[in-house]
């Protein structure tokens, strides 16, 4: 091991383990940390060998699962696995982008089905890594609360028999009569303090490991809350229109997921009546003409045979019986009739049409399967503001009602409703249909301002625009956890600053015949080490009052130095 | 109501202060590339012989004459913030509202609490090695923001209208403003432990010295980042009715504050710390400017608010 060198080399590499050996017995040996943590006690490699029986690879896998190295690593991968659900479009956030993104790339669908890239977030395989993360984590926190638990009622370490070597090392005038004043100093600067002959060692922090453990525990809390919540909870959305109502009930719900442990009954058995939904557009800023400024849904709330009134606003959600009310999106509803031939109403409904752009431009589709000589559909858009372009085409300058417009294409033939596969009604499938009004056709498409009526072609009845009302689509929802969720991610914020913002560390003051040794240990980051056993040197010096704050130590120029077995490289 | 005056003074003064901000790279950038002068190879020289104990991680900058290029410069970013904030706030008059609602003011904004980091961390420590990152990364920052992602003034569509945009974004900006600080010592820290020769290199404070301070820095940077995952979630609970979707901003984020877990981590881990964890926390600081550009003017989802025409 040693090579030959000087006398004073070797008192040096002497020192330097003695003060190696004083790290370990009191920071190295650290129970509270992973054996891979810089504080943590080196495993030996015996772990590996060929006598280990099965209960032996048992630990030996349990501990390289629970070991900080393997953390990293599953936190690494976590990050990777979160990225592909940011490329490719989610079935739970963007359902028509996922329609999309299949339709243009029909070779590929195979793959994306086969890697869940459309269900990244629910995918086995991102799945498998949060859970190993969990247990990881839970299997690194539990023993070390343990350990924790046992430090706050063990008292401070043994003084280490050399304090030459530790941060911050210094002598100030005194003897063992000063013991006392010291300890009294160090605990009202809030150290836990214990005698060991002519010397006192000190320890304070322990809120730091408890705030760790607070932050690691909150984790946990926060991730069963989650998974809680989505089986207890539930989730609709009705699309309504002004005038109209709804039930909570299945039937009159657009769509409804219910958690796991919920059904259909168990839904809170209020109504939702629309009286209106009043939008305000910006009309004085000229680069934001149009743009919507508040949307106020006024709703009459019908629950145990009462009926009061309630308001829905965006980042402002109703709530009622313990479920929330939120406002998703709007559009326009044209109402409208057709008659056949014969002067028979054979459709009056109010037809919502989907918003493409900012200026509402909206596209919808009328689908008449009976009463008429054939079957017919329409298909086109309503302009809240029409304008006609230099191409003959109309747009929409304006989101709100300036200038209504509709513009139908028609089609006769097939609808396809009798397929027995369900079709959306804001599609129209005019695979089995020939175009009869737009475009393709002979005939223009039927252009139609509220309060008209047309023919449709081929003498087969008319059609009116009755009038127009908007329409919200409303989202009801309930998430039993969200409070625990919430509770959560506090205890892991003030975890988290107690954890990373208080210092923890021991120092220690003994009487020898030089006068009074001063030095600290840190345990964890700890920059203002020096800066606290200078401190605490000039307060036994007695010329700087208990009360005065600490000199001012920005600006030091030097690093204080780590513990000496602490070595970066 | 928007004022169309005070927009044009705040880009008066942001384009000011961008030239102020390239000056003063320049004069970094002389500073850096500046040769060794023989006093100090002399001084170096005797230290080297006489201590032996010394190690790099206690050296300091040298300070005294030498030092006057990176004076200069750093005069010279003191007051181009001060041009820059002044645009900043004016830009916050001429809308109305708080100027951090849109891409455009979000880079105005967060640039600016870059720089104050930079300018205020003076008090603590001297960091003006690390001048010519921090103005190249301001000059070239502001350059694109006017350029790209500049919008004139507007309302807040009704989402944004919420006392968590004053509060989530701003923090947002500083957990940001901490991380490009932390990414500018890591990037030293990596050049230090490698290369030596170069007088500016060797004038740095020592590896382990940069990668403590990066730490304390970056460590300040995920406290913000925490809280601004959080208050996004609450205030997406209350906008959106879910405090949670992946989407797309969403998701960068918890990738932003997963890759920082891992690198406080892994400057606890034997065998991580030091290089390993520097390079882990320039990805972290990737991922962030990659959340800021390409997330939000090429991604889909609820977080478009870059307020760029599609
Ligand atoms: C969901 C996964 C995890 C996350 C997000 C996470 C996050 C964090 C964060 C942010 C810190 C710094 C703040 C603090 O000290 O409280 C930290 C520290 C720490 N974590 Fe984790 N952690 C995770 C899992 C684990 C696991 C599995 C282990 C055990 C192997 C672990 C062991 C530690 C230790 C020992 C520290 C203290 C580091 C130090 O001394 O500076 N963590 N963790």
């Amino acid at each position: 091991m040693s090579s030959r060198s000087s006398d004073s080399a070797k008192a040096a590499k002497a020192d330097a383990a003695a003060a190696a050996k004083v790290a370990r017995d009191d920071a190295g040996h650290d129970p509270m940390r992973p054996s891979d943590h810089v504080d943590g006690t080196p495993q030996t490699e015996a772990a590996g060998g060929p006598r280990l029986g099965p209960v032996g690879w048992l630990r030996f896998a349990w501990r390289q699962l629970t070991s900080m190295r393997t953390a990293i690593v599953l936190l690494l991968m976590l990050a990777l696995a979160a990225v592909p659900g940011s490329l490719v479009p989610q079935r739970s956030s963007d359902p028509n982008g996922v329609i999309a993104v299949r339709d243009a790339n029909p070779d590929l669908v195979w793959l994306y089905d086969a890697l869940q890239l459309h269900d990244v977030y629910t995918s086995p395989w991102f799945s498998a890594i949060t859970i190993l993360l969990l247990v990881s984590l839970v299997g690194c926190v539990i023993p070390r609360m343990r350990h924790h638990w046992a430090a706050m009622r063990a008292r401070p370490p043994k003084t280490p028999a050399r304090l030459s070597r530790l941060v911050g090392f210094q002598t100030v005038p005194g003897d063992a009569s000063d013991v006392d004043r010291a300890e009294g100093v160090l605990r009202r600067l809030g150290y836990r303090t214990e005698r060991y002959g002519d010397s006192v060692s000190a320890e304070r922090g322990y809120l730091r490991e408890t705030g760790n453990l607070i932050f690691h525990a909150s984790i946990v809390v926060i991730v069963v809350a989650i998974v809680a919540g989505s089986g207890f909870g539930f989730q609709s959305q009705r699309l309504v229109v002004e005038g109209e109502g709804f039930s909570l009930s299945g039937a009159s719900l657009d769509t409804l997921n219910t958690g796991q442990w919920v059904s259909a009954d168990d839904l809170p058995g209020f109504g939702i009546h629309l009286d209106e939904l009043d939008v305000v557009y910006e009309t004085e800023n000229v680069d934001a003409i149009g743009q919507p400024l508040d949307f106020t849904a006024f709703v009459q709330v019908t629950e145990d045979g009462d009926t009061h009134p309630g308001q829905i606003r965006i980042n402002e959600p109703l709530r009622v019986q313990g479920s929330d009310l939120y406002l998703i999106s709007n559009g326009y509803a044209p109402q409208i009739t057709v008659t056949n031939a014969d002067g028979t109403v054979v459709f009056d409904e109010i037809v919502p049409f989907l918003a493409q752009d900012n200026e509402m431009t909206s596209l919808g589709v009328i689908k008449l399967p009976d009463g008429l000589a054939e079957q017919v559909g329409l298909q086109g858009f309503f302009y809240p503001s029409a304008a006609q372009l230099d191409t003959g085409a109309y747009a929409s300058y304006y989101p709100d009602l300036l200038n209504p417009l509709l513009s139908l294409q028609v089609y006769t033939g097939d609808l396809g409703l009798d397929d027995g596969v369900p079709q959306s009604v804001y599609q129209l499938d005019t695979e089995d249909m020939e175009q009869v009004a737009g475009r393709d056709s002979a005939e223009p498409a039927l252009l139609i301002g509220p309060g008209e009526t047309v023919d449709l072609p081929d003498g087969l009845g008319t059609i009116s625009f009755e009038g127009i009302r908007r329409y919200a689509v409303i989202d009801v929802h309930r998430d039993v956890t969200q409070g625990w969720v919430l509770g959560g991610a506090i205890a892991l914020v003030a975890g988290l600053l107690a954890s990373l913002l208080i210092p923890r560390r021991r120092l220690w003051v003994k009487a020898t015949e030089q006068g009074l040794e001063l030095a600290g240990l840190a345990r964890g980051e700890d920059p203002r080490l020096e800066g606290a056993v200078d401190d605490l040197a000039r307060r036994l010096r007695g010329d700087d009052a208990d009360d005065l704050p600490p000199k001012h130590r920005w600006g030091r120029a030097t690093e204080p130095g780590r513990a000496a077995d602490d070595d970066p490289k | 109501m928007p004022d169309v005056s005070w927009d044009s003074y705040s880009l008066l003064a942001v384009y000011s202060s961008m030239a102020v901000y390239a000056i003063a790279f320049i004069a970094f950038a002389f500073d850096v590339a500046r040769r060794r002068d023989p006093a100090e190879v002399r001084e170096r020289e005797l230290v080297a012989a006489g201590g032996g104990t010394t190690t790099t991680a206690t050296e300091t900058p040298t300070r005294g004459p030498r030092r006057n290029l990176a004076k200069v410069g750093f005069a010279l970013t003191v007051l181009a913030w001060v041009l820059h904030v002044a645009g900043t706030v004016m830009r916050g008059i001429a809308a109305g509202r708080v100027p951090w609602a849109n891409m455009y003011e979000f880079a105005l904004t967060s640039i600016a609490i870059i720089v104050g980091i930079f300018v205020f961390a003076q008090l603590w420590r001297d960091l003006r090695f690390l001048g010519v990152y921090i103005t190249g990364l301001a000059t070239v920052f502001l350059g694109v923001a006017t350029v790209n992602f500049y919008v004139s003034p507007t309302p807040l569509p009704p989402a944004l209208q919420s006392y968590w945009l004053v509060i989530h974004v701003f923090v947002a900006a500083l957990g940001t403003g901490f991380f490009a600080l932390g990414s500018g010592l890591s990037i030293l820290q990596l050049i230090r432990s490698r290369a030596s020769g170069l007088a500016y290199v060797d004038r740095l404070p020592g590896a382990s010295a940069l990668e403590d301070l990066s730490y304390r820095v970056s460590v300040m940077g995920f406290i913000f980042w925490t809280f601004t995952l959080i208050a996004g979630a609450v205030w997406a609970e209350h906008a959106w009715g879910r405090y949670w979707g992946w989407d797309t901003k969403e998701v960068w984020t918890f990738v932003i504050w997963v890759v920082y877990a891992g690198y406080i981590h892994a400057r606890a881990t034997r065998g991580w710390r030091g290089t390993r964890s520097a390079w882990l926390q320039l990805i972290g600081f990737a991922a962030i400017l990659f959340n800021f550009t390409i997330v939000n003017v090429y991604f889909k989802g609820l977080h478009t608010y870059s307020g760029l025409p599609e």
